[in-house]
């Protein structure tokens, strides 16, 4: 079986400006923040991300490492908004695709099984398909005739996600309460990236934890406290200190700098 | 028992909305409707299912009844056994609900948390929405960005916005055109008082004073549910 173990540098290697980036976790939840950190120190550009948003959307933002950003939201869970986020925003600074969260699973679940489109009753009625007019709707075929959003396959060119363990080959596994949707996001890229806080011979736990095989996966990097300052339970919590340090560098220009610096050091 | 505050009195306005929910996921949104949706299911909703805002579903014991990660969230959601109390940055006249972006869109003058589950959420189960800070700013004519939809955009087999709870008042949209409606107000407000900090004129027509909570759910609400009175910081008396 393949040895897929590399650094955050060589998992991120592959992306290319303009490229369509995947980033798993919820808001400040297990959240792949090495690899984010690698994103950071590349000269990329012009990336479409992709995230149920929390700190990697300010921090990419910050980089200016973000043409285009599909997404339900932004929050920094304990911190509702994130200060980044905000500033590119109310300055016209990046393009958007603001989706309801089920819609945003739709397309991640189409483009995961190769569909063009899911359908889905949320988005009726509300702005979402307003502000994406590329967004369509579907009759229903049958006698009901209901009309529904056809969400559109969300590809990605590339997923980056953080789980609590994996095996060298591409096994990994989640030990907190929650998925979250990284099986979808590795389901529905070509090139898959998972960080772990640790790589193991073998599991403990039971198996329905093991939430990626080696078919979704084309890298693994070790990177303890990889998800930091997000939470990863049950290895570690949220850092609400440095998420804390975070929001109000982000918040403050002349504070910015030397964060990221830190940060990134 | 005295001294009930504007607090208690909210939260059990919160309790009453799920009154006849039985087994339907409560997804209350913000400290005063998870008191309130805790104390329904303490007292008149004892089938209620109530999530810890993570992935578990609790008892009121705190054990753990259920799993419902996000991905089994949205199956309750397109399925429809909830009701959620979501909050509100602006609320209009036909229960539109806005928790996006104030201004325009594509560039706004306050970006907020993003459409979130709103969409998903007011096409396909009951909806009401809290309102700590009632005021023109919030009850608006017309919302910037639709995200929650409301009676004027409804579309599909289940819309239903239920109610819309207050610091001031108790309000639904239980008139021939779905119009908002003042239901009832706290004690000590008046209809005036809450219509001039609505920006839209009120159906009002036979208003009635918010229930004052029993003696039995101001004990539960006070040793039970929020002995540190949490609930009087965020709706002062």
């Amino acid at each position: 079986m393949r040895d897929k173990r590399m650094t955050a540098d060589e998992a991120v290697a592959g992306i290319k400006d303009g490229m369509t980036v995947g980033i798993g976790g919820w808001g400040s939840r297990r959240k792949p923040m090495a690899l984010v950190k690698a994103i950071l120190r590349t000269d990329l550009k012009d990336l479409t991300i992709v995230t149920y948003g929390g700190p990697d959307v300010g921090l990419l933002c910050a980089a200016g490492k973000v043409r285009k950003l599909v997404y339900g939201f932004v929050s920094l869970d304990t911190i509702p908004y994130d200060p980044w986020f905000k500033r590119v925003r109310e300055a016209g600074g990046i393009d958007v695709l603001e989706l309801d969260e089920g819609m945003f699973q739709t397309g991640l679940r189409a483009a995961a099984h190769r569909l063009p489109f899911l359908p889905i009753r949320a988005g009726l009625g509300s702005d979402v398909l307003k502000y994406a007019p590329e967004l369509r709707t579907v009759r229903s075929p049958y006698d009901d005739g209901e009309e529904l959003v056809a969400m559109p396959a969300l590809k990605l060119d590339v997923a980056l996600v953080h789980l609590n363990r994996a095996d060298r080959h591409g096994n990994a596994q989640y030990l907190g309460p929650d998925p979250y949707f990284d099986d979808l996001f590795c389901l529905a890229a070509d090139r898959r990236y998972v960080s772990c806080e640790q790589i193991v011979e073998t599991f403990d736990g039971p198996p329905q934890t093991l939430l990626l095989n080696r078919m979704m996966v084309d890298g693994v990097v070790e990177a303890p406290g990889g998800a930091g300052f997000t939470s990863c339970v049950p290895d570690y919590p949220r850092d609400e200190k440095l998420q804390r340090e975070y929001a109000e560098a982000a918040g403050d220009l002349e504070k910015w700098p030397g964060f990221y610096e830190r940060l990134l050091a | 028992m005295s001294d009930i505050t504007r607090a208690e009195i909210c939260v059990t306005a919160c309790a009453d909305l799920f009154a006849g929910a039985g087994e339907t996921l409560a997804s209350p949104m913000g400290l005063i409707p998870s008191l309130g949706a805790k104390l329904a299911r303490l007292t008149t909703e004892p089938d209620l299912l109530l999530s810890d805002g993570e992935a578990f579903l609790l008892t009121p014991e705190s054990t753990v009844e259920g799993w419902l990660p996000y991905r089994k969230v949205f199956d309750v959601v397109a399925h429809g056994r909830r009701h959620v109390v979501m909050g509100a940055n602006q609320v209009d006249r036909f229960g539109n609900q806005n928790i996006s972006a104030i201004g325009d869109h594509a560039r706004p003058t306050r970006q907020l948390l993003g459409f979130r589950g709103a969409p998903g959420n007011t096409v396909n189960h009951r909806t009401s929405y809290w309102v700590p800070r009632h005021s023109p700013r919030v009850l608006v004519e017309t919302v910037d960005v639709v995200s929650g939809v409301g009676y004027d955009h409804a579309v599909g087999p289940f819309h239903d916005i239920h109610r819309v709870v207050t610091n001031l008042a108790v309000l639904d949209f239980n008139t021939p055109d779905h119009s908002m409606r003042l239901v009832s107000t706290h004690p000590g407000v008046s209809v005036d008082e809450v219509q001039k900090q609505t920006s839209f004129p009120l159906a009002a027509a036979d208003v009635t004073e918010t229930r004052l909570p029993t003696d039995e759910e101001l004990k539960l609400l006070r040793t039970v549910l929020d002995p540190d009175s949490k609930r009087d910081r965020e709706v002062p008396s």
